[in-house]
């Protein structure tokens, strides 16, 4: 049973006691602990159970790379889930509750033994469950769905906040080891703007605990001293930023780097975390490497750890995993544990090496200590359920027969280690396959390349392959050097790796009963005989191998698995692993939490939402707003008693028989001047302006060069170079950059500036019979029928505001637009409303707004358009100059399809009972299409219920449309049915324009 | 986190479009401002008023409030012949003040551009986008900065500002 050690313990505090709770129990750990050797320390070695055969899992390694020890923590809007034990800092209080199993970690309804497990082959998803078809949604899915699964997702929000920071560095450093350490001071000697970011809660990464157990020094200095020496140096460098807790977890292409400081791990913060978003010109990778298990029947039983895990948990935390730990090793790494074992005065009953004479200090250091070491033996299988019990050892080049048995209570094993190339190749860094240390290492002449081609990652330390601190410490120092210089990858030397026998499964000759007790993914069950399932059944590709049978698609994705899984299809496959190749490495690093990702954009800082200058009064007097863009619109003013669209209906009524008011500030208005200015509007726009007088207003439409309908408005022409271009709401940022790019890229030596004002202005529609009573109450200006007919504009002092007065209407009744300073708008709204109480002013809404322009049949960008509409479409053919030699579109509209006379045009439709049509619904054509379906020869493009003549209109664009007027035809209904209807000349409220003019 | 205070403020503003390098436009510009002309990227200031470069042929005149309108008239006078667009937008734009030790930290929370002292100079304007919305910013003396943002997003703006304040320094530039 794992336990605390009496003594020992670099990384905790004995002094600094702290409760927690798991799965509900009080525990008690120390400062310093995570929440990993805390519950070791505890005698907790199960903390969870696998994805799919529910399997009882301890932690098999101390760091970044677990696959099994996940947790929930926290509760309500603080509950995370699958947490990392080994990386979860102890803090005072923590809750913890295991994960994936019910209703007890100790029991488990789900669990499926052995001999079920042969059901659950590799890729049984797709071979299982297919018939009856019906049943894999209502009975096999959910049923999956409910024994799968690892943490539960949060049932609140999440109570944190997180925030992100932009910074830039001329050197990013991930890692904070050995290699990172000397890099960053290189780099910063050198002046350079240093980054220096670690994962981990402290500085130094494995030397701490792997350089005192042979005596290496670094430096000259004990390991320690150095790194605190090199830590008190760097703190002194202005130019250089130094984070813990904080994981560098995704290099992206042109230097761009995403790292998540977990500012709460360190005390108490006013952000949970904090996601860095950093430019840096070149990146120095320094994780380090990653420990490989090794591939024996049983190396799942809680228990069996990585060697390094193993004497991090005795050395750092002053735990011992067990009484009598059993090491096997492929190198020299096993040595090390075992040393830092019996030194811990633990009992290493024996050291199985699975080579044959192996020499160096470390095997001498063991010799001396009396440890026994077996040569060329390796692990037939582990005894044991719950916990390890024993061993049966046997020899590696063999089938695996039992030799001896021996009683234990832990197993380490060291399989090698494979260098963490993560961000090395997440943004394209390739990988080189050295068959003498058996491992994949960066590829110095194929690095990620940025935005001048060179390569701008360096690989240090043991993320490039290196073996000893001294070589670490050496590789750090150089990348840095170059990183600061703007160096190449390409310069640096690579690192000398150890030799390393591969050993992928053990013994080597295992037969199939063995194989299928190998674990490759711990967290996502997948064995040895599941790759080689998958390989037999034609899945040679390591991608769809992996996908199959989900190797390495577990939340650690595969850190633990990749290699000794990819390496069992090589054999299978019979192929050498560098054939093979990798599965690709995507960010993050390590999971980052997803609020960090949201950062601030909570709240009210989810999405800017634009408001008007009369936005507070809407606010105020219960607008139901609808988005338009970012802009949020009143759709109605609903009153008392009210729906919304009772409202609109009463708001139109007003505005046929009263004066309506709308908030219309939200139009694009883009001012043109300059020399060159009308032959820009006349390229611009379909019909001339250059033409129009000014103080006159002319409607026009705005085509791209395929002579698609972009946007229309209203224009006006302010002096003799200048006009004003009223835009939709939705086209006044657009418009405008289209308006530039032409200026910019295709008339860059004509005359004419352009600026977008939409913003500079409050604009009020005043609509209505008694408008101009209105405005003339206002006073100041003469708005008289004569002063100003109907498309022109007067610009003067209307009740004390500097105004502009357009004559122009969208709705068919007398109407004018008020434009004045944005600050003035809410002024002058209220001044509309009181000086008009008695002529019955309302507000109205978009709603109203729709009705009132269908109503007099006049057409709506994006509802009548789509982008795949031309003007002649819409009827508005009189509005494209055939007189201009050019304009934009002019071209696209002579082609056959846009000027085919067979293509849809408007029409109005009325249906026959007086109900509303759907809008959106099909019109049903003769016949039937090639693949069977009833053709269809038009669509309705807005319908709406007209209080004015208390009927249904709609306004629908229908092949030949126009020609075809009083025809009857069917239009669908959803939910299945269809509704007859007439075509009907889309202008049906005062076709001659009395009122307009009125 | 009292030590950073954000405030809005109402200054007057004039666009101008025209050839920056023009003799005409500049001494109208100059006389109007009664600041010179800026460099490149600079803002040039002269107590309340100024003039800042926007790109190669747009600058912004900063002016007292309620000046602007008068302003515009005045160059575009001074402008009659020499192709330019002179306009007032004081109520197209926002403007925030923010004082304090590390306002650097309270923008490079919520804008992409680097703060560092050496990326960004002293009254250096960065256009830019702050979260989710354009801005421009400007640092007119340590720990002081101005900030310009479309008048209608003028709440979202002062909206995080005001949480990246409360969230605190990050200790990039400190």
């Amino acid at each position: 049973m794992s336990r605390r050690l009496e003594t020992g313990g670099l990384f905790i505090d004995r002094n600094a006691p702290m409760g927690f709770t798991f799965d509900g129990k009080d525990r008690g750990g120390f400062g310093g602990d995570t929440l990993a050797s805390a519950l070791l320390a505890c005698g907790q070695l199960v903390m969870g159970r696998s994805f799919k055969y529910h399997r009882q899992r301890g932690p098999v390694s101390c760091g970044a790379e677990e696959p099994n020890a996940l947790v929930g923590l926290g509760e309500g809007g603080l509950f995370e889930p699958n947490a990392r034990a080994t990386i979860t800092p102890l803090t005072e209080g923590l809750r913890a509750i295991s994960q994936n199993r019910w209703p007890s970690l100790a029991f488990d309804i789900g669990a499926v033994n052995a001999k079920l497990s042969k059901f659950l082959p590799a890729g049984f998803y797709y071979k299982t469950f297919l018939w009856p078809r019906a049943f894999w949604k209502h009975v096999y899915e959910p049923a999956i769905r409910r024994s799968a699964g690892l943490g539960k997702p949060p049932s609140q929000p999440d109570a944190d906040r997180y925030e992100q920071v932009n910074t830039a560095a001329d050197v990013l450093i991930a890692g904070g080891g050995v290699a990172g350490l000397a890099a960053a001071m290189e780099a910063g000697r050198n002046g350079a703007r240093v980054i220096l970011m670690e994962q981990g809660p402290r500085w130094g990464g494995r030397a701490l605990i792997d350089a005192p157990l042979t005596g290496e020094t670094i430096d000259g200095q004990p390991a320690a001293d150095w790194i605190e020496m090199a830590v008190d140096t760097l703190e002194t460098m202005p130019n250089v930023t130094m984070r813990l807790h904080t994981q560098v977890s995704g290099v992206f292409d042109h230097g761009f780097a995403l790292a998540e400081e977990r500012c709460a791990d360190a005390g108490p913060a006013p952000v949970r975390a904090r996601l860095w978003r950093i430019r840096a010109r070149r990146i120095v990778t320094a994780q380090g490497a990653i420990e490989r298990p090794l591939a024996f029947a049983g190396n799942d039983v809680p228990g069996v750890m990585l060697a390094g895990a193993v004497r991090d948990y005795a050395v750092g935390y002053g735990v011992a995993v067990g009484e009598r730990v059993v090491v096997v090793t492929a190198g020299d790494d096993g040595y090390r544990t075992a040393i830092a074992l019996v030194e811990a005065g633990l009992a290493v009953p024996a050291l199985l090496d699975v080579r044959r004479g192996a020499t160096g200090p470390l095997v001498e250091r063991a010799q001396a200590l009396g440890i026994r070491i077996e040569e060329g033996r390796g692990i037939a299988h582990v005894s044991g359920g719950q916990s390890v019990t024993g061993v049966s050892i046997c020899a590696q080049d063999g089938p695996g027969e039992v030799i001896e048995e021996i009683a234990c209570d832990a197993v380490a094993m060291s399989g090698g280690w494979s260098p963490a190339v993560h961000l090395w190749s997440q943004a394209g860094g390739k990988l080189t396959w050295d068959e003498g240390a058996a491992m994949f290492r960066p590829d110095h002449a194929r690095p990620p390349t940025g935005a001048d081609g060179s390569g701008f990652v360096l690989p240090a330390g043991g993320s490039d392959g290196a073996a000893s601190t001294e070589d670490a410490l050496r590789s750090g120092a150089e990348a840095g050097r170059l990183a600061a210089e703007g160096g190449v990858p390409a310069d640096l030397a690579p690192p000398q790796a150890a030799p390393m026998p591969q050993v992928w499964v053990m013994p080597r000759d295992a037969g199939l009963a063995l194989r299928e007790k190998m674990w490759l993914d711990f967290q996502n069950d997948v064995k040895v005989s599941d790759v080689e399932l998958a390989a037999r059944e034609g899945y040679r590709s390591v991608e769809h191998a992996k996908r199959y049978t989900t190797l390495g698609m577990a939340t650690d994705q595969g850190k633990l698995s990749n290699i000794g899984g990819l390496a069992t299809l090589g054999h299978a496959l019979g192929e050498a692993i560098p054939q093979v190749g990798t599965t690709t490495f995507r960010p993050p690093w390590t999971p980052i939490i997803l609020g960090s990702i949201a950062g601030s954009a909570t709240g009210a800082q989810f999405q800017p939402v634009r408001r008007t200058p009369m936005q507070d009064w809407h606010d105020a007097n219960g607008a139901d707003y609808e988005p338009v863009g970012q802009w949020r619109r009143p759709y109605s003013y609903p009153r008392e008693g009210e729906d919304r669209e009772a409202a609109a209906q009463r708001e139109t009524r007003a505005v046929r028989e009263a004066v309506g008011l709308l908030d219309a500030s939200t139009l694009g208005k883009i001012v043109v001047k300059g020399p060159d200015a009308g032959r820009f509007m006349d390229m611009i726009y379909t019909n001339m302006m250059s033409n129009l007088a000014v103080g006159r207003c002319r409607y026009g439409l705005i085509c791209n060069d395929s002579g698609f309908l972009m946007d229309d408005g209203v224009v006006a022409r302010l002096s003799e170079d200048t006009w004003l271009c009223h835009t939709t709401t939705g086209g006044a940022e657009h418009i405008h950059a289209h308006m530039e790019e032409w200026l910019q890229t295709e008339w860059w030596d004509w005359q004419v500036y352009t600026a977008n004002l939409t913003e500079q202005f409050a604009q009020v529609v005043v609509a209505g019979p008694q408008a101009r009573k209105l405005l003339d109450r206002l006073g100041g200006m003469d708005v008289s029928r004569e002063a100003m007919p109907f498309m022109s504009w007067a610009e003067g002092s209307l009740h004390g505001f500097d105004a502009r007065v357009f004559r122009i209407s969208f709705s068919g009744e007398v109407s004018y637009e008020v434009s004045v300073r944005a600050s003035e708008g809410a002024e002058l709204w209220q001044a509309l409303l009181e000086e008009g109480e008695d002529l019955g002013v309302t507000p109205y809404g978009t709603e109203a707004m729709h009705i009132l322009r269908a109503e007099k049949g006049y057409v709506m960008i994006g509802e009548e358009s789509d982008g795949t509409i031309t003007p002649q479409d819409l009827n508005l053919g009189w509005a494209v100059s055939k007189k201009k030699a050019d304009f934009i579109g002019k071209r696209g509209l002579t082609r056959s399809h846009l000027a085919d006379p067979e293509r849809p045009r408007l029409v109005g439709l009325r249906s026959l009972d007086g109900t509303v049509i759907e809008a959106g619904a099909q019109v049903v054509g003769p016949g039937v299409t090639p693949t069977g379906q009833n053709a269809t020869e038009g669509r309705v493009t807005s319908s709406y219920h007209s209080p004015t003549f208390g009927h249904g209109i709609a306004m629908a664009l229908i092949r030949r449309g126009p020609e075809r007027l009083g025809e009857t035809v069917e239009v669908t209904r959803i939910g299945g049915g269809r509704q007859k209807a007439v075509l009907v000349d889309p202008v049906l409220y005062d076709a001659k324009g009395d009122r307009l003019n009125g | 986190m009292a030590e950073i205070t954000v405030t809005r403020r109402t200054p007057g503003m004039v666009l101008l479009r025209g050839d920056l390098s023009s003799d005409a436009l500049r001494e109208a510009a100059s006389a109007v401002a009664g600041a010179p002309m800026p460099e490149r990227r600079q803002a040039s200031l002269s107590g309340d008023t100024g003039i800042l470069w926007m790109s190669p042929d747009e600058a912004l005149i900063l002016l007292p409030e309620g000046r602007a309108a008068e302003a515009a008239r005045a160059l575009s006078q001074r402008l009659e012949g020499v192709h330019h667009l002179a306009l007032d937008l004081s109520d197209a734009r926002a403007v925030f003040e923010i004082e304090g030790p590390w306002l650097r930290e309270v923008l490079a929370k919520l804008s992409p551009a680097d703060l560092h002292p050496e990326a960004l100079p002293l009254l250096e304007v960065r256009r830019t986008r702050l979260a989710q919305v354009p801005a421009a910013f400007w640092i007119e003396a340590e720990g002081r900065a101005r900030l310009i943002c479309f008048r209608s997003v003028a709440d979202y703006v002062e909206g995080l500002l005001r949480r990246s304040v409360e969230d605190g320094p990050v200790g990039l530039f400190a």
